[in-house]
């Protein structure tokens, strides 16, 4: 039963008004934006404004979810979630159906946006990424079902958002929600908290997937030295291998410092790709910084050095 | 201390039963006792008959339970899905009861405006969290089983993955049907984790008949005799659960 109206919710027409029991808002359907498991998500307008609005014959979901969006816009400082407007039901019949109204966040997935726009992207993803998550465990929370679709970017400028909060569970609790690929407890890393590694694992899983874009299965009860196995064979994340080892080990103490890690410097050179080649700068920059910096330690012993003689004759004299 | 418990008998199957009492007779008597029945339907290239699925959905609906029908692939995650969904349904009916002693009248918290069910949600959350789980894991080992066992064993280390995260008691046992000599046989009994699976699993041989019902009734009567009265039982459950607030 629950099945069919779920059926029936995920294909509403094309301005269909759903309306408010509670705080009486009309929504009008302008386009599905998505469905699974736990609701759709439709396109709406709303007096003019777009609004994205999450349908649920399962009025514990919605509550779940909108709690948790309560949340996060209380952790301020960062749009992370998508902002949230309204929680209402919508009356249909003898139906109730719960829904809420957030808004709405246009882009592009994390795969697809990397498939057209090149790979060199991952990592300023990757990096804004961690600073909202960052902020994110700072207020206490851990996102938990960390995936690709999950993640849009936005833009220009280029903003990675997080669309779907039904994983994110307060730390320490148990994970409510996850996906296999970029869980650790399927790989048999680690246990099922919400802790930030366990966060961090799955940043580490979203890297990987960006360079096997169809994913694969556990083979073997091995996981680590399978995943060591699938790195070694990409030349991309072979040379972030280090930062990958320690994600996945649950190393990082922090999202911060795994940030700091993907910072330029530290990632082995890139060989030049033709598109790096044209601009050129920055590997002539790389070579000229060793030299320039032998030489200002030169510079500042030899004055100490001076300094010093100077204060020892005049100690003598 | 007591922050009382929930109890779930999980039964996993691959089609009808033919031998003994009728299983979903015997759900709604586990129902009666405080315990709610799990059933999850395992597939592999087969398809599960009709009838076979009538009387999955049947013993879930009758045990208070969630039914779900999968492939074998699928098996972990959902049966880790099934375990948390039936759990959150069981502590909304104490919530749900809690409310209609407080208001009176007969109010469900979808009757409650948006802001008030937050509030409520918290709590949920927070005995799903902490509540103390006992689960019976109820096998089908009968002839068809065979080709499905591995996958059955991965779910139920993962499901106890799951588990052990939270912050509350687990226990867990598994019996299995139809047994080396009798209809039902106990393979594990209590225990906090299900490591022990591993070895006891890969000595099993499936054989012959669908003894379901019987297998609930046991199941049943050993949670009866092992564990603390349970969060369902209308007179006990407000008492356990104001202890856990």
């Amino acid at each position: 039963m629950a099945k069919n109206s779920l059926n029936n919710l995920s294909n509403l027409p094309i301005g269909t008004a759903i309306k408010g029991k509670w705080h009486h808002n009309t929504y009008k359907i302008v386009k599905k934006l998505g469905s699974g498991a736990n609701g759709v998500v439709y396109l709406t307008d709303w007096k003019g404004t777009q609004r994205a609005l999450k349908l649920s014959d399962n009025p514990v979901t919605i509550t779940s979810e909108v709690n948790v969006l309560k949340a996060l816009a209380k952790a301020k400082g960062v749009a992370f979630g998508p902002a949230l407007f309204d929680v209402d039901d919508w009356v249909l019949g003898s139906e109730k159906i719960s829904f809420y109204a957030m808004e709405y966040i246009e882009g592009t997935d994390f795969l697809t946006f990397i498939k057209k726009r090149g790979l060199e992207w991952t990592d300023v993803l990757i990096m804004q990424l961690l600073s909202d998550l960052e902020v994110l465990h700072r207020g206490g929370w851990i996102f938990g079902d960390l995936k690709p679709e999950n993640l849009i970017v936005s833009g220009p400028p280029i903003k990675i958002r997080c669309i779907d909060v039904g994983g994110t569970t307060k730390i320490g609790r148990a994970i409510k929600e996850f996906t296999e690929f970029f869980d650790r407890g399927y790989w048999g890393l680690g246990s099922r908290k919400a802790e930030i590694t366990y966060d961090l694992f799955a940043v580490a899983m979203v890297m990987i997937n960006a360079y096997y874009p169809k994913r694969f299965v556990k083979t073997g009860s091995e996981g680590l030295s399978q995943l060591i196995e699938k790195i070694h064979a990409k030349e991309g994340l072979k040379r972030r291998k280090k930062i990958l080892l320690r994600a996945l080990k649950g190393e990082y103490a922090s999202a911060l410092e795994m940030k700091r890690d993907l910072s330029l410097i530290k990632i082995q050179k890139e060989p030049i790709s033709q598109k790096v080649k044209s601009s050129g700068t920055p590997p002539t920059r790389k070579k000229r910084r060793p030299l320039l910096r032998a030489l200002e330690t030169i510079i500042i012993v030899s004055v100490i050095c001076f300094i010093y003689a100077f204060y020892i004759a005049g100690q003598l004299l | 201390m007591n922050k009382g418990t929930i109890k779930q008998i999980l039964l996993l199957t691959d089609g009808c039963s033919n031998y003994g009492e009728d299983p979903v007779a015997m759900a709604a008597l586990a129902r009666e006792e405080g315990i709610t029945v799990n059933v999850i339907g395992v597939m592999n290239n087969d398809v599960i008959d009709e009838r076979g699925l009538k009387e999955i959905e049947d013993i879930a609906a009758q045990g208070g339970g969630i039914s779900q029908v999968v492939y074998t692939k699928n098996l972990s995650q959902t049966v880790q899905v099934v375990t948390r969904k039936a759990m959150t349904q069981t502590l909304q009916g104490v919530v749900n009861s809690e409310l209609k002693q407080i208001l009176g009248t007969d109010v469900e918290m979808e009757d409650l405006p948006p802001e008030k069910r937050g509030e409520i949600m918290e709590v949920v959350d927070e005995l799903n969290e902490t509540v103390n789980l006992e689960v019976l894991i109820l096998v089908d080992t009968s002839a068809s089983m065979k080709h499905k066992l591995e996958a059955v064993k991965e779910a139920l280390l993962d499901l106890s993955l799951s588990l052990t995260a939270r912050t509350g008691n687990n226990r867990f046992s598994l019996f299995i049907f139809p047994g080396k000599k009798k209809e039902v046989e106990k393979l594990i009994d209590w225990t906090p984790k299900l490591e022990k699976l591993t070895t006891s699993f890969s000595k099993l041989v499936p054989r012959g008949m669908t003894p379901t019902g019987p297998a609930i009734k046991e199941a049943i009567q050993f949670m009866l005799q092992t564990s603390p009265k349970g969060l369902l039982m209308e007179h006990d459950g407000e008492e356990f659960f104001e202890q856990s607030i």
